[in-house]
């Protein structure tokens, strides 16, 4: 119970580093959730991530298994309201008044600048867990066969994954 | 609240005239944020509410989803606000938003206890080695479609490879990153350069 302060700031927090997606936020969640809080091992916190690319709806609901490794039902409660309360509220405002700022000329270099950023952080997020996960030649493996699969077919993602697990039960035992 | 906005670019979004039930707007969040899987969601929303129920025209998708992409938060959970919110106003908002996190948060949590129980099994460990290798190839595909229609030219480029190597090479935190990079980029873009306007509607229509 001690602590849910703890994981509604460490949540909230991250929440507001997903511009553009929630991978932007990996390496300040590993550095918090792993290394300040000792609250998951690093590979503990890349499996909970991973299996969270599973999971339908938003891709960061991971931190649900997160707070409910360190705190029971409550801990997973928080720290999805922390993660998704506060830039809720910020959307909700700014989704208001965002037609108010048409003429503001700012809006167009905000939007303009902020893309390239967004993307330069995911990719920053991915390569954090790229170290984390790819450890040897099955596990490149792996990440090729779904990257070419995700990129030339249609098969549902979340199936991918579960081929991903089905070689890892048989080769990386 | 949401009533009594002008109607322009981002305000009423009803194409039909009717206004839908709340009841309505959580239920087709709850379906979609049931069935989306692996960061699709955009694609999901877009067939069902432009395609499917016909709550909003495509443009006005597409403007939504910009304002989603420059906020902070997921583009899952901030589009079911802000067309929760021009839908049903504040009660709106709050539908689509649990509808769609509701699934997935119930997903999670079982995972989570599931994992407490039996992640240091050996084969459980071998099987979500699997899992996270798979993850990214899945996450890296994702944004190598989005980097491939997004990144126009050598500045888009540059800030992407200054956030990339900023965080993975000088261990620079995200935040620091963000703000630094961020605001670089946004004066890069300051407004009076000439082709602002059409750059915005080329990356408005990339996000599609």
């Amino acid at each position: 119970m001690d602590q849910l302060p703890a994981i509604a700031r460490v949540f909230g927090y991250l929440s507001l580093l997903t511009v553009g997606g929630g991978m932007a936020a990996f390496p300040e969640m590993k550095s918090l959730v792993v290394d300040v809080h000792h609250w998951l091992s690093y590979p503990q916190l890349i499996h909970v991530y991973s299996v969270g690319q599973m999971a339908p709806g938003p891709n960061m609901m991971m931190v649900a298994a997160v707070g409910e490794r360190v705190s029971g039902l409550s801990g997973a409660a928080i720290a999805a309201l922390a993660f998704f309360v506060p830039t809720g509220l910020l959307t909700f405002g700014v989704g208001r008044i965002w037609n108010r700022l048409a003429n503001w000329p700012w809006r167009t270099s905000i939007q303009l600048g902020l893309a390239p950023v967004a993307i330069g952080l995911a990719v920053a997020g991915t390569v954090t867990l790229g170290k984390g996960a790819i450890t040897n030649w099955v596990t490149v493996g792996v990440a090729l066969a779904v990257f070419i699969g995700t990129l030339r077919t249609k098969i549902n993602p979340a199936l991918l994954i579960l081929c991903g697990a089905v070689v890892g039960a048989i080769a990386l035992r | 609240m949401s009533e009594s906005v002008k109607p322009s670019a981002a305000a009423p979004a009803v194409a039909s005239k009717e206004v839908p039930p709340v009841l309505d707007v959580f239920l087709t969040f709850l379906i979609i944020g049931a069935t989306s899987f692996g960061g699709a969601v955009v694609a999901y929303l877009r067939s069902s509410l432009v395609g499917k129920k016909k709550w909003l025209d495509d443009t006005h998708f597409l403007e939504l989803m910009s304002i989603s992409n420059t906020l902070p938060g997921l583009n899952a959970t901030n589009m079911s606000i802000l067309v929760g919110d021009r839908l049903r106003g504040t009660v709106g908002a709050a539908a689509a938003l649990i509808g769609m996190c509701l699934p997935g948060f119930i997903f999670m949590t079982v995972a989570g206890i599931m994992y407490g129980e039996n992640g240091d099994r050996p084969i459980v460990t071998a099987m979500l080695k699997g899992v996270a290798a798979a993850a990214v190839g899945l996450i890296s595909a994702t944004w190598f479609q989005i980097g491939k229609k997004s990144v126009k030219g050598f500045y888009d480029a540059f800030f992407i490879l200054a956030a990339v190597l900023a965080v993975n090479h000088f261990k620079v935190s995200v935040p620091i990153v963000l703000i630094g990079v961020g605001a670089l980029a946004i004066f890069t873009n300051r407004p009076g350069k000439q082709r602002q306007k059409e750059a915005l509607s080329e990356w408005i229509s990339s996000l599609r």
